[in-house]
């Protein structure tokens, strides 16, 4: 079986994010990078699933920058079999349309069983891209899962909503998503990271997977503005005259906080 | 640095942040010694960083090492030094102990399931170690070892002792290092000393009433023990010295944080040209030590003919600053620096003794000259 893990390099959650006004894109100097917290977890149901069973292959799937590399390997020193990295300036700033085709002709090219995404990432947070591939793979889609259930021939687990938990399962090939609820993942142990280095690593074009970043013939988004956050303003500062209490109960009934 | 060496000391850092910083305060106060986090440092591949990797090391180099436990240090110095003593034990019998040997003892120690400790310091012998009196004499195929070390390390809690004693005539050639596995008969500990720092792991007497083991547990041939005891030296003081490095860092960074926030006469501290001054040399201090550390090592990877006086001099030259840079970050702290809340104090106290340890930073002087004198 082989199991495709997405994996999304993003500024560490810790540092500020920032968006560059000029190109409109994340500012991935303005803070470290790291793998995105969901993608280890993510990874970490692959790994579990390879530990249990035999002939499980993981494989790390990433379109990111070429400097992300280094992040990718991480996976690999985590326990993945092989990364693909797409790298190609032409697909920054890719909008999600854009991202998932890519995606869709890398993981079609290595071959799957299962793709694992995160539900969310941290930084995009778009949270749809799952559905999407599972769209342009043709093959069934679960998403949010909280727990997942892996056999040869299919993949379950808990959906939970606000108000139930769903059961849900596919047969295979599927995609699905996992949210923060599963087990955070391992720790890269040295032994790992040195065996890291030997592993497969392939580094991928736009081109090499056929596919055109300016391709107008494809509903594309516009991104047509974009502003800095508005500076916090102060806030209310009630002195206590004696009367503090009643006007701390004022101010939260006339903002409709009480 | 390398992308893999980046990569090593990144898993340190994750597991230092993770594991022990958040617990060192309350180690030192409890007088806690985490056997259960030692395990999972040995997952990581920590327990024998420089062992050979077919028994389970990491096959790792003493730059790599070096680097390794200065970020582990600025998680909890104390455990980052036991860490490192037990490095030296785990390499001592991966590097002088024959296969069956190595088969018995290197996989636990790399796991960090069996801790190691090393038996050198008598309490009549210290900077004078050849003078030990400790005694294994030879009865058939066994040894019988009497006699009481002082001041072990991780005494009481690990499982395998490598002991230094004496198999022949007085003086550096009658010494052999032998395994004394815990439990034999015979072998017992003292109460755990009351310390200044270094509170989050055990500092005990091994005592030996007629501790019979085969001769079979004894390290590389009869004799040979002061000379593989000093092996061990050269990495440890290294190891030791990148601790302190560590250590210092970390009371560095939370001097700079603080002096920058907290104002005086209506500024910053950080505006007082004193004040950046120290820092200036705090940093110096530290950046000059790191470097003095990563030539040592650097030697030591080569297999240098001069690895013995440029170990001890990083070591003397490395504690000595990172003591100084610490203090000086409690003193830049004000009262504050001498709460426990802040962890500037306990770094002080727990940097103190790697001056002391490991051959004393006087004995480190004695080893710099007499290779000096002799050159001329
Ligand atoms: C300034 C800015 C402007 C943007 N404008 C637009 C826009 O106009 N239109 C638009 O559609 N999108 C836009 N985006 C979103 C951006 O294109 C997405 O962030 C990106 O396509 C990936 O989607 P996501 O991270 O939000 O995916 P999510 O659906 O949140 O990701 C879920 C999971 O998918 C996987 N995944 C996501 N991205 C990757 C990747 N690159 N490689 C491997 N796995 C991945 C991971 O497992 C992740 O956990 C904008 C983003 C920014 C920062
Ligand atoms: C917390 C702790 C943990 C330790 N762990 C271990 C361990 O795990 N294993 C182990 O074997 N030992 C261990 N030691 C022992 C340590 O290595 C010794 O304490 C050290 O080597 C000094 O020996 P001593 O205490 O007998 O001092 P002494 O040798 O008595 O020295 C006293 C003072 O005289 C100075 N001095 C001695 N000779 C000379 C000279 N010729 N010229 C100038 N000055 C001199 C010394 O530098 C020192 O300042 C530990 C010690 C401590 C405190």
């Amino acid at each position: 079986m082989k199991i495709i893990v997405l994996v999304k390099e993003v500024p560490d959650t810790y540092g500020e994010r920032k968006l560059d006004l000029e190109t409109g894109l994340a500012d991935r100097a303005a803070s470290e990078s790291v793998l995105d917290e969901i993608s280890e977890r993510a990874l970490e149901v692959a790994l579990a699933h390879a530990g249990s069973a035999d002939g499980v292959e993981v494989v790390l799937l990433s379109m990111a920058p070429e400097s992300a590399a280094a992040t990718i390997r991480k996976g690999l020193a985590m326990g993945a079999a092989s990364a693909v990295h797409i790298a190609d300036p032409a697909l920054a700033g890719a909008d999600l349309g854009l991202t998932a085709r890519t995606l869709a002709a890398a993981i079609r090219r290595t071959g799957f069983d299962l793709v694992i995404t995160g539900n969310l990432s941290t930084d995009g947070s778009g949270g749809v891209l799952a559905a999407m591939l599972a769209e342009l793979l043709e093959v069934p889609n679960a998403t949010a899962l909280s727990s997942v259930e892996i056999t040869a021939d299919s993949v379950s687990g808990t959906r939970s909503t606000d108000d139930r938990a769903m059961r849900v399962s596919a047969p295979l090939p599927a995609v699905i998503s996992i949210t923060e609820a599963l087990p955070d993942a391992r720790l890269p142990n040295f032994k790992g990271i040195m065996a890291a280095k030997k592993k497969p690593f392939e580094t991928l074009t736009a081109a090499d997977l056929g596919i055109e970043p300016q391709d107008l013939s494809v509903a594309s988004s516009i991104m047509t503005a974009i502003a800095e956050k508005p500076p916090r303003t102060a806030g209310v500062k009630i002195t206590d005259e004696g009367d503090g209490g009643t006007k701390i109960a004022e101010f939260l009934i006339e903002n409709r906080l009480a | 640095m390398t992308e893999e060496r980046e990569a090593l000391i990144a898993a340190v850092r994750e597991f230092a942040d993770a594991e022990l910083a958040p617990n060192a305060a309350r180690w030192d106060a409890e007088k806690h010694f985490p056997t259960d986090t030692l395990r999972r440092a040995g997952a990581l591949g920590l327990g024998g960083v420089y062992v050979r990797e077919d028994f389970g090391g990491s096959g790792l180099t003493r730059s790599d090492a070096v680097a390794m436990f200065e970020e582990l240090a600025k998680g909890d110095t104390a455990i980052a030094a036991y860490i490192s003593i037990h490095n030296m034990v785990a390499w001592m019998i991966d590097t002088f102990g024959d296969d069956v040997q190595r088969e018995r003892w290197v996989p636990g120690l790399t796991e960090m399931t069996d801790l190691g400790s090393y038996c050198l310091t008598e309490p009549g012998a210290g900077s004078d170690a050849a003078a030990i009196t400790t005694s294994a004499s030879r009865d058939g195929d066994d040894y019988v070892i009497n006699g009481v070390k002082q001041f072990v390390s991780g005494a009481g809690s690990s499982a395998v002792y490598v002991v230094m004693a004496r198999t022949g005539e007085p003086g550096a050639k009658g010494i052999s290092a032998i395994v004394v596995p815990d439990g034999t008969p015979g072998l017992s500990f003292g109460r755990n000393e009351q310390k200044m720092g270094w509170n989050a792991q055990p500092t005990r007497q091994v005592v030996f009433e007629d501790v019979r083991v085969p001769t079979t547990n004894r390290l590389g041939a009869e004799g040979d023990g002061f000379g593989i005891a000093m092996r061990g030296l050269n990495g440890g003081r290294l190891n030791i010295a990148a601790c302190s490095l560590g250590g210092a860092q970390w009371a560095l960074e939370r001097a700079l944080g603080y002096v920058r926030e907290r104002e005086t006469f209506g500024a910053p501290l950080a505006t007082n040209q004193s004040i950046m001054f120290t820092l200036a040399d705090m940093e110096t201090e530290l950046q000059a030590a790191r470097a003095l550390l990563e030539r040592a090592a650097a030697k030591l990877d080569e297999g240098a003919s001069d690895v013995v006086p440029a170990c001890a001099m990083a070591k003397r030259f490395a504690t000595d600053a990172a003591f100084n840079v610490a203090n000086t970050a409690l003193q830049l702290h004000g009262g504050y620096g001498y709460l426990h809340e802040y962890g500037i104090e306990r770094v002080v106290r727990d940097l103190r003794v790697h001056q002391i340890l490991e051959g004393t930073n006087e004995i480190m002087r004695l080893i710099v000259g007499r290779d000096l004198v002799n050159r001329l």
